[in-house]
């Protein structure tokens, strides 16, 4: 069974915002009882059923890296964080729905991850600046989702909802709004849980499925290095 | 009529500082967060202004700036503020922030803050009994009361964060102390972390794919609990779940190990970056400066020794001494009095800028290093309580460092407070704290290297 593919989602995002939560939400389908601070780097792994209940369904290990820290961090921290952000395959961005700057502050780690292969040294080439021509070029899938919805009140919720429809936008990403002490937000069926399973597919896909054959996901990088041009990179491993 | 001006004068530099801390505060301790209870903002802002106002008192004090009767009523009705804001309103609102945070106690909330609020009372008075702080012949709500205790609190933090200071500032400035990194140490490193993160990967995956076969079997995959699930496991497959315990523990122990192979990553990267900078210029003016800060640390460790030892407080401050030394052994004469009062100006203006600029730093490291989104508000009311009582002491130990004409009014104001007493408290403080970092940094910089020849 050990057999089986895998993949690597990267999980990024403020500290606070919940991401050791929703990640053993994601994983064990039950809420994670004490929740303590991430210290590094904290993995999970769920099995995903790709393309579920068609004949060519297939098993897939999905590994979940949580990543913790501050986005403002010194140099050295960002270069340290940086050895996880190597042949990853999909990024899920976490954020308070509670808390605005944690929203804003997605940019910078977006940032952050796909820019990883520019400088090895870990040192952020752009200026830190949004440029949504890059997010519409990005190949690696992006997944956007707003924590403790339970904390916002009725009344402010279409307000909250429609801020967040504008990031997921900006991102080019699916998003999901949800409250990770309470399993009801991914119960099977649900269109949250539809979002989640379509995502991990298009993960997969991308990793495994690419027209040309080859593995090699372009980030950033590889945008840049042809020109900008629109082809897939044709170099091989 | 000139009351009136002197008074305008004062409003508007309050202003200005409440304008100035609730900047800092948005912009440098808030700037993950978003504030949603304003008033932990304006608390903060008004803590530091009245704070700096008192600085301000005592800049206007030796320049003869303003009125001296208007001044005396300023210093007055400042010093009630700060001490009404440190003792009523800044505990109250930490126990308030800290009972709003038990989701049990929300009903009550107003009792149990006025509940925490009267047991930090009890101990804060009870703080006097052991010091010998007061003459006897003052009433119980007094200033001197109040002062006392505020003082004693503030100058142990003084103390404490200058011992501490004293040390650190050299064996961070100087780079003899740097260990040596390379790019290699780094890369080996980091391996091991990779290799640690992929075992707990592969540990996990056994981990889920065992759980995911027994849900499809239809079998109950938590513990078997009662009398009769014991017997039950013990006959079914308790192979299966007591190899997941095993695997469970392992998986465990790897996570222990990485979070250190993490930190010792961090630690390599933080010092790597370090020596980088030392090779620049801004490098080694500052690594000059270290040891420049370290013979000063030294002294002031030797002076404070013989302070308390010998039983001697100084008597003339540095400026008057300075002076003294200068009219009669070197024989230059200059006009004392218009000299002295430029320099202790100078002096005092000095050590008033780096002892806020000091303490904002460091309050502000503190804050990003233990804080998170539900205990920010606690935090930063703390961080306000502490910046008050500083500011109050410092302008208590100030005294020693001015001429005795312009010590006149910190003596009337403040009342009669055993000003020895706090500078040899001072000096007890600072010796122990110095001592004692200088303990744990040697001890925290041998194990280092230990840990780092180990891999």
């Amino acid at each position: 069974m050990a057999a089986l593919d895998r993949v690597k989602v990267l999980v990024l995002g403020d500290s606070g915002v919940g991401k050791s939560s929703l990640v053993h939400l994601l994983c064990h389908n039950q809420v994670l009882g004490n929740p303590s601070w991430t210290v590094g780097c904290s993995v999970d792994v769920r099995i995903h059923d790709y393309k579920e209940g068609t004949p060519e369904e297939k098993t897939y290990y999905i590994e979940l890296w949580d990543v913790g820290g501050s986005v403002g961090s010194a140099t050295s921290v960002k270069s340290t964080r940086a050895v996880f952000y190597n042949l990853l395959n999909g990024i899920i961005l976490v954020h308070d729905l509670t808390n605005k700057k944690s929203s804003q502050n997605l940019y910078r780690w977006s940032l952050e991850a796909l820019n990883r292969d520019v400088a090895p040294t870990g040192v952020l080439v752009t200026n830190g600046d949004y440029d949504r021509e890059q997010f519409a070029d990005n190949q690696i899938p992006l997944l956007v989702i707003g924590t403790k919805l339970d904390q916002i009140p009725e009344a402010k919720r279409n307000e909250v909802l429609t801020r967040t429809a504008f990031l997921a936008e900006d991102f080019n990403a699916e998003e999901i709004n949800l409250d990770c002490t309470n399993p009801r937000y991914l119960a099977a069926g649900s269109s949250n849980a539809v979002k989640l399973s379509r995502f991990f597919d298009k993960v997969i896909e991308k990793r495994y499925f690419l027209k040309d054959g080859n593995h090699q996901i372009p980030g950033f990088s590889e945008r840049k290095r042809f020109g900008g041009g629109a082809l897939k990179s044709l170099h091989y491993d | 009529m000139s009351f009136l001006i002197d008074s305008s004068i004062m409003v508007t530099s309050q202003v200005l500082f409440f304008g100035f801390g609730w900047l800092f505060f948005m912009r440098k301790l808030f700037k993950d967060y978003e504030v949603r209870q304003y008033v932990v903002q304006v608390i903060f802002s008004v803590t530091f202004a009245f704070s700096c106002t008192m600085f301000e008192l005592i800049i206007f004090e030796i320049l003869g700036v303003l009125n001296s009767s208007s001044r005396y009523f300023h210093w007055k009705l400042n010093l009630c503020v700060i001490l009404l804001i440190l003792v009523f309103m800044v505990p109250f609102y930490i126990g308030y922030f800290v009972v709003s945070n038990i989701r049990l106690l929300h009903r009550q909330k107003l009792l149990f803050a006025c509940v925490l609020w009267l047991t930090f009372m009890y101990f804060f008075w009870k703080l006097g009994d052991p010091f010998p702080i007061l003459s006897p012949k003052h009433g119980i709500l007094s200033i001197e009361q109040l002062i006392s205790r505020v003082g004693v609190i503030g100058v142990t933090l003084m103390a404490l964060l200058s011992g501490f200071g004293a040390v650190n500032c050299p064996y961070t400035y100087m780079s003899y102390f740097l260990r040596n990194v390379t790019e290699a140490d780094i890369l080996a490193l980091e391996r091991r972390l990779l290799q640690t993160m992929d075992m707990i990967v592969s540990k996990k995956k056994r981990i889920a794919v065992a759980h995911r076969t027994m849900f499809q079997r239809g079998e109950v995959h938590n513990k078997p609990t009662g009398f009769w699930g014991m017997i039950k496991s013990v006959t079914t497959s308790v192979g299966g779940s007591e190899n997941l315990a095993l695997i469970q523990q392992e998986v465990d122990a790897l996570e222990e190990l990485s979070q250190q192979l993490f930190l010792e990553t961090a630690d390599l990267h933080a010092t790597k970056e370090r020596i980088e900078y030392s090779r620049t210029f801004q490098g080694k003016y500052f690594n000059f400066l270290g040891y420049f800060f370290s013979i000063y640390c030294v002294w002031k460790i030797f002076m404070a020794t013989i302070n308390i030892v010998f039983d001697r407080v100084g008597k003339t401050d540095p400026v008057t001494r300075g002076i003294e030394i200068t009219v009669n052994y070197l024989g230059i004469q200059f006009d004392v009095k218009f000299w002295s009062q430029h320099i202790s100006f100078i002096l005092v203006g000095i050590i008033i800028v780096t002892s806020i600029r000091g303490l904002l730093i460091t309050l502000t490291k503190f804050f990003y290093a233990i804080s998170s989104s539900k205990s920010s508000n606690v935090i930063v009311l703390l961080l306000a309580q502490i910046m008050g009582m500083y500011f109050v002491s410092s302008v208590l130990l100030i005294r020693m460092s001015m001429p005795l004409e312009y010590r006149t009014i910190i003596t009337e104001v403040l009342g009669e407070l055993q000003f020895n007493f706090y500078h040899r408290w001072f000096d007890v403080i600072f010796l122990v704290s110095a001592l004692s970092s200088i303990l744990f940094l040697y001890l925290a910089h041998k194990q280092a290297p230990e840990k780092h020849m180990a891999l």
